[in-house]
């Protein structure tokens, strides 16, 4: 099996403050998401991103938000085994990032070689 | 009445006396404690039964054992001379060896033993092993019951465990502040697997596979005693330990056949060690770190609730996404998958099975037909004839001829 990284993008929304219950439902998608992934043996990893952030560019420009310039951010990733791009696609479906008008980008991980 | 007190002395002292002499002369010398400790035990067998049982058969015994490492010491000058000079305690004269069988000493002790018995240089099962021949008292044969092999393989395996031990010059000591929470780690993986070997044991020894449990809750209960090992993580487990043996009796039936969870009798769990269990889940709650025992912890607290509620099986399978993803195994993923069918409805778990790929297990093709039961009648019967031709024991082929019946005669009425 390969590894795959699934990144999850999807519009950036200052203003949209979920209540606890919204929260709540969402934190169980994807946890119920995960677990499916997980059941199949093939989970390896996975984190959250935070909205604090900053860009560092050529001649130490910094600027800040990882969004100064895109419309979308990157919420999170997962790390799955899997047997091709395919099979790691259908794993994809299902990830709740869908459900808000967000996507996912599947993309094969090229090991170092050390 | 010997006859009974002694094997129940054996028991509860054997582990006290070994522990506090091993203590005393080291790991390099683990063969003289217990050749004293045996000793002792054998001259109490011949002595009581001719002289009659003592006032305090414990103080008699302990005084037998400081008496007999004193005489040790004497006859051994040489020992003495050379190698006493390396022990713990420094003294020289035998006189003034200082041999505490205080309850303290025997808690710090046996808390030490532990330490340096769970120690990753020796192989799990040696470490299983013993630990119960040196911590829980376990005789050689118990011992090998317990492990479904021959005495002399255990003998060997222990001997084996003894030499690397020595050879590695193992301290008894707890280990410092920066080893501590991997050492402990150790140290209750091996308790967990202890008491898994007892409670899903393959044997059919009802009285060693409880003791094996009683025991893994004794060795843990022993390590929330002191401040240093009496972390969240050991709570979790002793929680755990707690919830799953207060089902121990209800699992079977009188003729000791095992029963499914929903065949238990509700009355027969025992409502001490469900409290004690809730007890041990809130010491584990203190600090941020969530181990796979939590998770395990919190199951099994759900799984002591009677009644059926949604919030029951949600609890229980956010618990199994959670766990799954520190540890895969087969037996996880099968158990999430029927929590998501009692929190999500069957039709969602139903499709989250098939895309497991666990077809040579007999349990995957027993959740298969739960989740079509109702569903999808002719499937149902198939995969419980998948089952059947899986499954290695009596028990569960009888369980599963039982289920089929039923599930033929819905079809017939179709």
């Amino acid at each position: 099996m390969t590894e795959f990284m699934m990144i999850f993008r999807n519009a950036y929304e200052p203003a949209f403050k979920p209540s606890p219950e919204q929260m709540q439902a969402s934190i169980k998608q994807w946890q119920d998401w995960i677990g499916g992934i997980a059941g199949q043996g093939k989970f390896i990893g996975t984190n959250r991103l935070g909205f604090e952030g900053k860009t560092l560019k050529p001649n130490n420009v910094v600027t800040d938000g990882p969004y100064a310039e895109v419309k979308e951010i990157v919420g999170g990733y997962i790390l799955v085994k899997a047997n091709s791009i395919d099979d790691a696609l259908e794993l994809a479906k299902g990830c709740p990032i869908l459900n808000i008008g967000g996507h996912v980008e599947v993309r094969n991980i090229m090991p170092v070689n050390k | 009445m010997e006859q009974e007190l002694i094997p129940q002395l054996f028991k509860t002292e054997y582990r006290k006396i070994i522990s506090v002499l091993c203590n005393l002369f080291g790991i390099v010398h683990i063969e003289i404690a217990e050749d004293i400790t045996n000793d002792t035990f054998l001259l109490a067998s011949e002595t009581w039964g001719l002289k009659g049982i003592p006032k305090n058969p414990t103080a008699w015994l302990y005084t037998v054992a400081k008496n007999k490492t004193k005489d040790y010491f004497k006859r051994n000058k040489i020992f003495t001379d050379k190698i006493a000079l390396d022990l713990k305690h420094t003294q020289v004269n035998s006189d003034e060896i200082e041999i505490d069988l205080s309850d303290q000493n025997i808690k710090d002790s046996q808390l030490q033993m532990i330490f340096a018995i769970c120690n990753p240089i020796i192989s799990i099962e040696a470490q299983i092993g013993l630990a119960l021949r040196i911590l829980c008292s376990f005789g050689i044969e118990e011992i090998s019951e317990a492990f479904l092999t021959n005495k002399e393989t255990i003998n060997k395996r222990l001997f084996r465990a003894k030499q690397k031990l020595k050879l590695a010059n193992i301290k008894i000591k707890l280990p410092n502040e920066k080893e501590i929470d991997k050492r402990l780690e150790i140290v209750l993986k091996t308790i967990y697997l202890l008491f898994n070997e007892g409670y899903y044991s393959s044997t059919q020894n009802g009285t060693i596979n409880k003791e094996l449990c009683s025991e893994a809750m004794r060795l843990t209960y022993l390590l929330t005693q002191n401040e240093k090992t009496d972390l969240p993580i050991t709570n979790a487990l002793l929680s755990l330990i707690c919830f799953h043996s207060s089902r121990f009796e209800s699992r079977t039936d009188k003729n000791g056949e095992y029963l499914l969870y929903a065949n238990q009798k509700r009355e027969n769990w025992n409502l001490d060690l469900i409290t004690k269990g809730e007890y041990f889940l809130n010491q584990s709650a203190k600090g941020n770190e969530i181990s796979k025992y939590h998770l395990e912890a919190g199951i099994a607290f759900w799984h002591t609730r009677e009644i059926e509620t949604t919030e029951k099986w949600e609890n229980i399978l956010q618990f199994y996404n959670q766990l799954l993803q520190i540890e895969y195994s087969p037996i996880i993923a099968l158990n999430r998958t029927f929590a998501l069918s009692k929190a999500n409805g069957k039709k969602i778990a139903l499709k989250e099975a098939l895309k497991i790929d666990l077809s040579n297990n007999h349990l995957y093709h027993s959740l298969l037909a739960e989740l079509y039961d109702g569903i999808d009648n002719t499937k149902q019967i198939e995969s419980l004839n998948n089952a059947l031709k899986l499954t290695k024991t009596e028990n569960d082929r009888k369980i599963l001829q039982d289920k089929l019946e039923k599930a033929s005669c819905q079809q017939s009425r179709v």
